[in-house]
């Protein structure tokens, strides 16, 4: 796997983590509104496969749940900054748009993507865990278990 | 592993299919015609990245130092710093040469296993110098290596002695190219 330099390795992570998941269109709207610098490509945007692990109940042993179709690519900006995107699914226009947020949020110009783009990001994506966590919830059956009686 | 600093990765092939086949073809059309020169975009860069992958141990010199992080990313080869585990060898300038009987030489069964050294060299011309012959060579050719003395002549030599064993050599110089492989006779 790719390890990177970075400067802020937090905060890149937690906005890396929420691009992945972003939809098309969010990104294109910020993309109309960003206007980022013309930018070249150290790796085109490339299709593959990446296995996913889990971990039951989040304490058992690792295991493979299965593969996910994944898309990458690596973009420099004119400014200088590079941008990684590895994304969900087979667009390759959603991960040039991933690389270009990554790395106009690295850029002095940052801000402008965080307020206009991680943060409802954020938001519609913790919605969307809230909704299907509620919907979740609504169907939980307790089990109990009645332990007979001892002498009985 | 250690981190890769992408400031300083250079872009890869436009294309990466019609590249490296672009690639592949000029080391073949280098090895198999010693002597000649053929054009080929940036030689040594892209003869590594057509002929890396995460399989192949890549030894730079210091000189070719400023390439390693560009053909880990492209690529995945792993970096040695020991020039006998190398497969690959780019050596920045030919001050920097390492001792042709320390790499690996193959054996007699599996000569094929031996080290390619791609080496850069500042001029390269095949109109005086050295004398070539061997196969692929119609009667003899000319070939100029200032860079290169009489001590790497007599190595070449002693490699030559090794056949079927022994290393093979790629010279480039910017974008030219020219194959010296293990078969091919040096004379002064």
């Amino acid at each position: 796997m790719l390890q990177l330099v970075e400067k802020e390795p937090h905060q890149r992570r937690e906005w890396m983590r929420l691009l992945a998941r972003a939809p098309l269109e969010m990104l294109e709207s910020w993309h109309a509104a960003a206007e980022p610098p013309a930018h070249s490509w150290l790796r085109r945007p490339e299709t593959g496969l990446a296995m996913v692990r889990a971990r039951a109940g989040g304490t058992g042993e690792k295991f493979n749940l299965g593969e996910i179709t994944l898309t990458r690519c690596v973009l420099r900006l004119e400014s200088g900054e590079c941008g990684v995107a590895y994304v969900q699914g087979r667009s390759h226009r959603k991960a040039e748009l991933a690389a270009l947020a990554d790395a106009m949020l690295q850029s002095a110009r940052g801000r402008h993507t965080r307020e206009n783009l991680v943060a409802p990001l954020r938001e519609r994506l913790e919605r969307q865990a809230a909704t299907l966590q509620r919907k979740a919830q609504a169907t939980r059956v307790e089990f109990f278990t009645l332990a007979r009686e001892a002498g009985e | 592993m250690s981190a890769i600093d992408l400031a300083a990765v250079l872009p890869g092939f436009d294309d990466p299919a019609f590249g490296s086949q672009a690639a592949f073809r000029a080391a073949l059309q280098a090895l198999s015609r010693p002597g000649t020169i053929v054009e080929c975009e940036r030689a040594a860069y892209s003869l590594g990245l057509a002929l890396l992958d995460q399989d192949t141990r890549v030894w730079l010199s210091p000189a070719a130092r400023s390439l390693g992080a560009s053909l880990r990313f492209h690529t995945g080869c792993p970096l040695v710093d020991d020039v006998a585990d190398a497969d690959y060898m780019f050596v920045g300038a030919a001050s920097e040469m390492p001792a042709l009987e320390r790499l690996a030489l193959g054996s007699d069964e599996a000569p094929h296993r031996s080290a390619t050294l791609i080496v850069e060299v500042d001029e390269l011309s095949v109109h005086d110098g050295w004398t070539l012959s061997g196969p692929g060579i119609s009667g003899t050719a000319r070939l100029s290596v200032p860079a290169l003395g009489a001590a790497f002549l007599a190595e070449w030599q002693a490699n030559a002695r090794r056949f079927p064993r022994g290393v093979d050599l790629f010279l480039c110089c910017g974008g030219r190219l020219c194959g010296l492989p293990r078969t091919t006779r040096i004379e002064g």
